[in-house]
């Protein structure tokens, strides 16, 4: 048998471990990334990574409630069936990291020590210091090179992926893509091809992500015919440190650690924060949230943060938002062995130690829970059938999508420390699935048309040249374009979602799409033009942007991270037990109605010749764990509950009577 | 939120000063850029600014000053360059701190040591090979379940875990007098593969560099990655090994990391002269 040769694009968590696998069962990979990939996004991860373990599963824990407490964050928008292979896979791909020598953080015994981390009641969260992602990423890349220096994997760093090839069956055979440096742009045949970069929160201007996240690679599959799933979920991290040139992330495991977040109750109160005492402090999220107290999920933690600062106007500062988290009553060694490295960002960034002053923080675009379409086969116990070559296939034939790219593991909200599980996750995950698809083919690398690659290359060069060339005496800037569309997105479609304002908003995004397609630029040189690069690339967030626009105007319902104030269900009011029954009983209803019509994925398809994007909805597997309301901090809770369980009750009854009969 | 002095010093303009260098080979010069001062700016947002104007101080238009830069809070080790004479990273060169130092300008350089691919940015594939080198990564038998890893004492996480934080930024090579620059130029006619493998010879007979070193003393402090221990200390002790460490200690002192290099090469030098003796005893 020849050699099979398979394309990943991103050097991430993802792309580093479907490498790392498809080497090790024999595959040749050509490795493409903007960056080398030792220096991508997935090293800004700070907090940790989940899976069950031997001391929770001691209090209750098991892998099951791994995927409940998953799905119940995510509001039941997560595909059920690879969740479940992703939590049951968990501990495995701890013990692997172990293995492969990442300096996890040991109990006095010598075990991987854990945290507990927002969304769940156990402490699941292995953590290297509070630089997780980067430790786990280096094993990774570790174990690349050395696959590397084995000759089973060759490098192109500073790459910069263009889009899929196909042949005329649709088939994907191959990638285009640029060097950053020389700008040669090329042909990389294959037997088939992995997208594994990332999310586009560069699609808001400023969010947590880094520089390479901006969304093109996934928007160019997408442009090609690839479907694009759940864009409007994005997520908004509660905390983060305001900056000009990024929104720096400050790791949940401030609050895992015991990080408690404040305002003071007289608004803009000018006193030094610790000379303020705790009864003019108002802890909110401890107040409205006892269970969780800090840790709340994500998208909650935000929404309160935010509706502190914007509508109780109880901002710590009066210029910018901010309220405070707090860490300077834990003592300053423990703070040090467990949080070093954040505090030091903190520090290193604000000027100010955050063991001796309270943190000022607000949230920042964070993650992008949807991503490209991609298929599963369930198995009969309800997880992934392993090795099938389907398994995150894109609906371009022998285009794969994992990692943050890919949409189905988060939903409508993902869990603190769950993304690093399910890059590296999908990516050991579907290697067999990538070699078994290859191998069921009669054409490889090898054999794909000369005229199909260079057809490719020259669809590319044409584009690149009329960038440089095509607009002289144009005005548009596209680092301006960037900045007008980064504004109108952080404005309309992050925290609070309002049509009127998603739908002026696509209008005005229209316009600059138009405009951004005749940039002028200011370096029309063909030596590391990292001007044209920019403008390809923000161009290509323009679809993106859309989807993102699009999804969340036609969405009328709070889920998760999408949140619109207009159709929010309402806390029980009644103080009389039959009329809050009453109540009770017509939320359940209208949540169940809510469920018939938006329990589905939005999936985006793009029409090249109106520049927009057909949208659709697709039924989401919620087999394993029925979909249950999300109540976390809601007024009247427990009665909503209370009805909720007896309805299921009584449907299982039903189920088990019809089942009999 | 960075405790200044008086808002009274602040200038109404920044000068910027970038030597920059259209290509390999290309002779450097300096541009002066001029960008409205704004407090909280670190070297990043300033070369934003930069790039969206791609105007000279005195209006002439020029393309964008390129530079290499990724996460932007100092973990991922793409912006090292030179800033008012310092190597470092841009993106925590806080503009308010470098004008406390230099209030009439800031002076952007690329690295020294490191081919100029254009303007600041840099070629830096060499840092990659030295990891290579050394073998930096542990040997694991396969990538499927094999269970956990050896239990790990809480001392040897601290001792390990500073080292393991190199993100192979280049300040502590480019500050080391021992680690000259190699710029190999490409044969007419030459492809890719032979000229990475020239280029790769190169590397492999100059210094490999304190980052590498110290990588080395990582994997060789690990349960399972020092099975290879004694093929780390050959390529430690060959061309371009230890032993070209001059002790400048220059490495140390610009570590953005703060990663105990020195304590690094001195646990190497010791397990080098172990190595070499029992080597000449055969075993």
């Amino acid at each position: 048998m020849s050699k099979q040769r398979v394309v990943v694009i991103g050097g991430g968590l993802a792309g580093l471990s479907s490498t790392m696998k498809l080497a090790e069962l024999g595959v040749q990979v050509d490795l493409l990334s903007l960056t080398p990939v030792k220096r991508s996004h997935s090293v800004c991860a700070q907090g940790g990574i989940n899976s069950c373990n031997d001391q929770t599963r001691q209090v209750g824990d098991s892998e099951w409630k791994h995927l409940d407490d998953t799905v119940y964050g995510g509001d039941f928008l997560n595909h059920q069936p690879p969740v479940k292979e992703m939590a049951y896979w968990a501990p495995k791909v701890v013990d692997l990291m172990d293995r492969l020598g990442v300096p996890f953080n040991r109990t006095g015994e010598g075990f991987i020590d854990r945290r507990r981390f927002g969304g769940t009641l156990y402490k699941r969260t292995a953590f290297a210091g509070a630089t997780t992602g980067q430790q786990l990423l280096y094993g990774l890349d570790e174990q690349v090179r050395r696959q590397e220096a084995l000759g089973n994997v060759r490098k192109f760093e500073f790459w910069d992926f263009l889009g899929p090839i196909q042949d005329e069956t649709g088939r994907c055979r191959g990638a285009v893509a640029q060097d950053l440096v020389s700008m040669e742009i090329r042909a990389f045949p294959a037997d088939a091809v992995v997208v594994a970069t990332g999310g586009c929160g560069l699609v808001y201007g400023r969010s947590t992500m880094s520089v390479f996240c901006n969304g093109s690679a996934a928007s160019r599959c997408f442009q090609a015919g690839a479907k694009y799933g759940n864009a409007e979920f994005i997520q908004v991290h509660p905390t983060a440190i305001p900056g000009s040139d990024k929104l720096r992330l400050m790791s949940e495991s401030a609050r895992g650690e015991g990080g408690r977040v404040w305002v003071p109750r007289k608004p803009h109160d000018s006193r030094e924060p610790d000379n303020i005492p705790t009864g003019e402090r108002y802890y909110f999220l401890e107040d409205r949230y006892p269970e969780y107290g800090n840790l709340v999920p994500r998208d909650i933690a935000t929404r309160e943060i935010f509706d502190i600062c914007v509508n109780d106007g109880l901002s710590v500062d009066s210029e910018r938002m901010c309220v405070y988290l707090d860490l300077t009553h834990i003592p300053k060694a423990e703070l040090d062995r467990k949080l070093g490295g954040i505090l030091e960002i903190y520090e290193k960034f604000q000027g100010v130690d955050p063991r001796e002053e309270p943190m000022r923080i607000f949230p920042a675009v964070h993650y992008s829970m949807g991503g490209l379409w991609a298929d599963y086969v369930r198995s009969s116990d309800g997880g992934l059938q392993a090795g099938a070559p389907r398994n995150h296939m894109t609906n371009i034939e022998g285009l794969y999508a994992i990692g943050e790219c890919d949409y189905h593991y988060h939903g409508a909200n993902r869990l603190g420390a769950n993304s690093l599980l399910s890059c590296i996750f999908t990516g050991l995950f579907t290697g067999p699935s990538i070699q078994n698809y290859i191998s069921n083919q009669s054409g490889g690398y090898g054999d794909v048309e000369a005229s199909l690659l260079s057809g490719a290359v020259t669809k590319q060069k044409e584009r690149h040249d009329n960038l440089l060339t095509g607009n002289p005496g144009s005005d548009e800037n596209p680092y301006l374009i960037h900045q007008e569309l980064g504004d109108i997105m952080t404005r309309a479609a992050t925290v609070v979602r309002r049509n009127d304002q998603l739908k002026e908003s696509i209008g005005k995004v229209d316009e600059l799409h138009e405009r951004i397609m005749k940039v002028n630029l200011a370096d029309s040189g063909g030596w590391s033009n990292q001007n044209v690069i920019f403008a390809k690339s923000v161009q290509d967030m323009f679809p993106i942007a859309k989807c993102i626009l699009k999804g969340a105007l036609n969405r009328d319902e709070c889920r998760g991270a999408h949140f619109k104030p207009d159709f929010q269900r309402p806390s029980l009011t009644a103080e009389d037990p039959a009329e809050r029954r009453k109540q009770a009983e017509a939320w359940c209803d209208t949540f169940a109605e809510n469920n018939e019509k938006y329990l589905k994925s939005t999936i985006a398809s793009y029409d090249a010749n109106s520049m927009q994007p057909d949208l659709t909805y697709e039924d989401v597997d919620t087999s394993l764990v029925p979909p249950r309301p999300r109540l976390y901090g809601l007024v009247g809770a427990e009665d909503i509950e209370q009805v909720w369980k007896e309805r299921s009750g009584e449907k299982k009854d039903k189920d088990v009577t019809l089942a009999a009969t | 939120m960075i405790a200044l002095d008086s808002a009274a010093k602040r200038p109404e303009f920044i000068n910027v000063r970038v030597r920059r260098q259209d290509g390999p080979g290309k002779e450097p010069y300096w541009q002066l850029f001029k960008i409205p001062y704004e407090p909280e700016l670190n070297v990043i947002s300033v070369l934003q600014r930069i790039a969206a104007q791609a105007k000279t101080s005195d209006g002439q238009q020029v393309a964008p000053v390129t530079w290499d830069c990724g996460c932007l809070e100092e973990v991922c080790g793409s912006c090292t360059m030179v800033i008012n004479g310092r190597v470092r990273q841009s993106c925590s060169a806080l503009v308010d701190r470098l004008l406390e130092d230099n209030p009439d300008e800031l002076v952007l350089e690329p690295m020294n040591k490191f081919p100029v691919v254009r303007d600041l940015m840099v070629d830096r594939q060499r840092l990659f090979r030295g990891l290579e080198k050394v073998k930096a990564w542990v040997p694991v038998d396969s990538y499927y379940n094999m269970g956990s890893g050896e239990r790990q004492s809480q001392a040897t996480q601290e001792q390990n875990y500073p080292l393991s934080q190199c993100m192979s930024c280049g300040c502590c090579v480019d500050s080391c007098p021992q680690y000259q620059k190699i710029e190999l130029e490409r044969m007419p006619n030459e492809s890719d593969e032979d000229f990475l493998k020239r280029q790769n010879e190169a590397f492999d007979e100059a210094f490999v560099g304190p980052h590498a070193i110290s990588q080395a003393m990582l994997f060789n402090n690990h349960p399972t990655g020092k099975a290879i221990a004694d093929e780390r200390m050959d390529a430690l002790t060959d061309t371009g090994g230890i032993q070209m460490c001059g002790n400048a200690q220059n490495c140390v002192s610009v570590c953005p990391k703060e990663i105990p290099l020195t304590t690094s090469i001195g646990r190497a030098g010791r397990a080098a002269t172990v190595h070499t003796i029992k080597k000449w005893f055969g075993k």
